[in-house]
């Protein structure tokens, strides 16, 4: 019984979304003040929900990828939409103000919000950051692909499976996204104690 | 003299370069090694010197190795994935006088490899695997670890 208990404390998270699952629309503050949900943008075919945040370097590293994916894909339907889930109590780097610090510094063109409670990071089943999750918009929202962003986080040069884009390339040419789940590498999201 | 002593500094940072450099490992070789019989538990700590969770919790991996020496303990380094400097990462180990063997895992796309080492792993750090070559039982965890959970983590291969 104790083993059992045991177990349990170190059970996973719930599993979250799995492709192919209906997403809920949910209500978080951008940096911008306001609150975004997905039902906002009415012309989108999809969005490219990434959770990132202030603080990890392996964010860091995306940065750049992550604004260029925004830049290429919002005109033809599939706006990024950064989400950070880190516990500011945790990891003071990525309070509110220091998401607004950065998306002014970065002068981030795509919604960067924050999930205060965590709860979005939790119905997604997000791990780590960042940590990708496309969800194409037809008669509902369904997830399209989980993973990360290419194969290559230390030289975007010399990336060979450009996942995220494949993805999103196939999603507008109406094909089924040939690999729609890859293992992303990141820091683990720093949930808040239970 | 000066010759000398030029040439002993010389001897030994090559020496000392000798004696950080960390043994690079394939996700096979890995894999192999996890799978591998033997008589003791097994604990596999993947970390990286930027994931400070991970840095967070290295003592309390090393307090346990300590306290269990009955049980193998390896810190398996992401940081190539990230950076190609490996020195840094010998450097780190020797700063925080890491004692458990350190090796870094040299591989690119993760997506190749980590459902080698393991199949619930999404990639996020820290992770622990821990195995018991004796009864086939092994632990996943990617989560850190706060102070008194590692022991029961490690009980449940037991």
């Amino acid at each position: 019984m104790l083993l059992f208990l045991s177990a349990l404390a170190f059970a996973f998270r719930p599993a979250g979304y799995e492709v192919g699952d209906t997403v809920s629309d949910f209500k978080l503050k951008n940096v911008d003040g306001r609150m975004v949900s997905l039902a906002d943008y009415g012309s989108a075919k999809g969005f490219i929900i990434i959770f990132d945040c202030n603080t990890c370097p392996f964010s860091k590293g995306y940065n750049d990828r992550i604004a260029a994916l925004h830049t290429k894909y919002s005109e033809k339907g599939f706006p990024v939409i950064a989400i950070n889930p880190n516990s500011s109590e945790i990891s003071k780097g990525d309070s509110f103000d220091e998401m607004v610090k950065r998306a002014k510094q970065k002068k981030y063109a795509f919604a960067y919000l924050h999930d205060d409670t965590q709860a979005v990071a939790k119905a997604f089943g997000a791990t780590n950051t960042p940590h990708v999750f496309i969800v194409h918009k037809k008669e509902q929202l369904t997830v399209a692909y989980i993973g990360t962003i290419d194969d290559n986080a230390r030289d975007e040069a010399a990336a060979q499976k450009k996942y995220v884009e494949n993805a999103v390339e196939e999603l507008l040419a109406g094909k089924p996204v040939s690999q729609p789940k890859t293992k992303a590498i990141g820091c683990g999201i720093k949930w808040r104690d239970a | 003299m000066r010759f000398f002593l030029v040439l002993f500094c010389l001897a030994s940072s090559v020496y000392s370069t000798r004696a950080q450099a960390l043994e690079r490992v394939s996700a096979r070789e890995l894999q192999q090694r996890i799978q591998a019989g033997g008589e003791r538990i097994r604990i596999y700590n993947f970390w990286a010197t930027w994931c400070a969770p991970c840095v967070k919790e290295m003592p309390l991996f090393e307090r346990y190795r300590s306290a269990h020496p009955e049980v193998d303990l390896v810190f398996v380094s992401l940081d190539l994935n990230l950076d190609p400097d490996v020195a840094k990462v010998a450097r780190f180990t020797q700063r925080k006088k890491i004692e458990a063997q350190v090796i870094l895992l040299d591989e690119g796309d993760p997506n190749s490899w980590i459902d080698l080492i393991e199949k619930k792993w999404s990639g996020a750090l820290p992770a622990t695997l821990v195995v018991n070559p004796q009864n086939g039982k092994r632990v996943f965890n990617q989560h850190e670890f706060k102070e008194g959970e590692l022991d029961a983590f490690v009980a449940l291969v037991k």
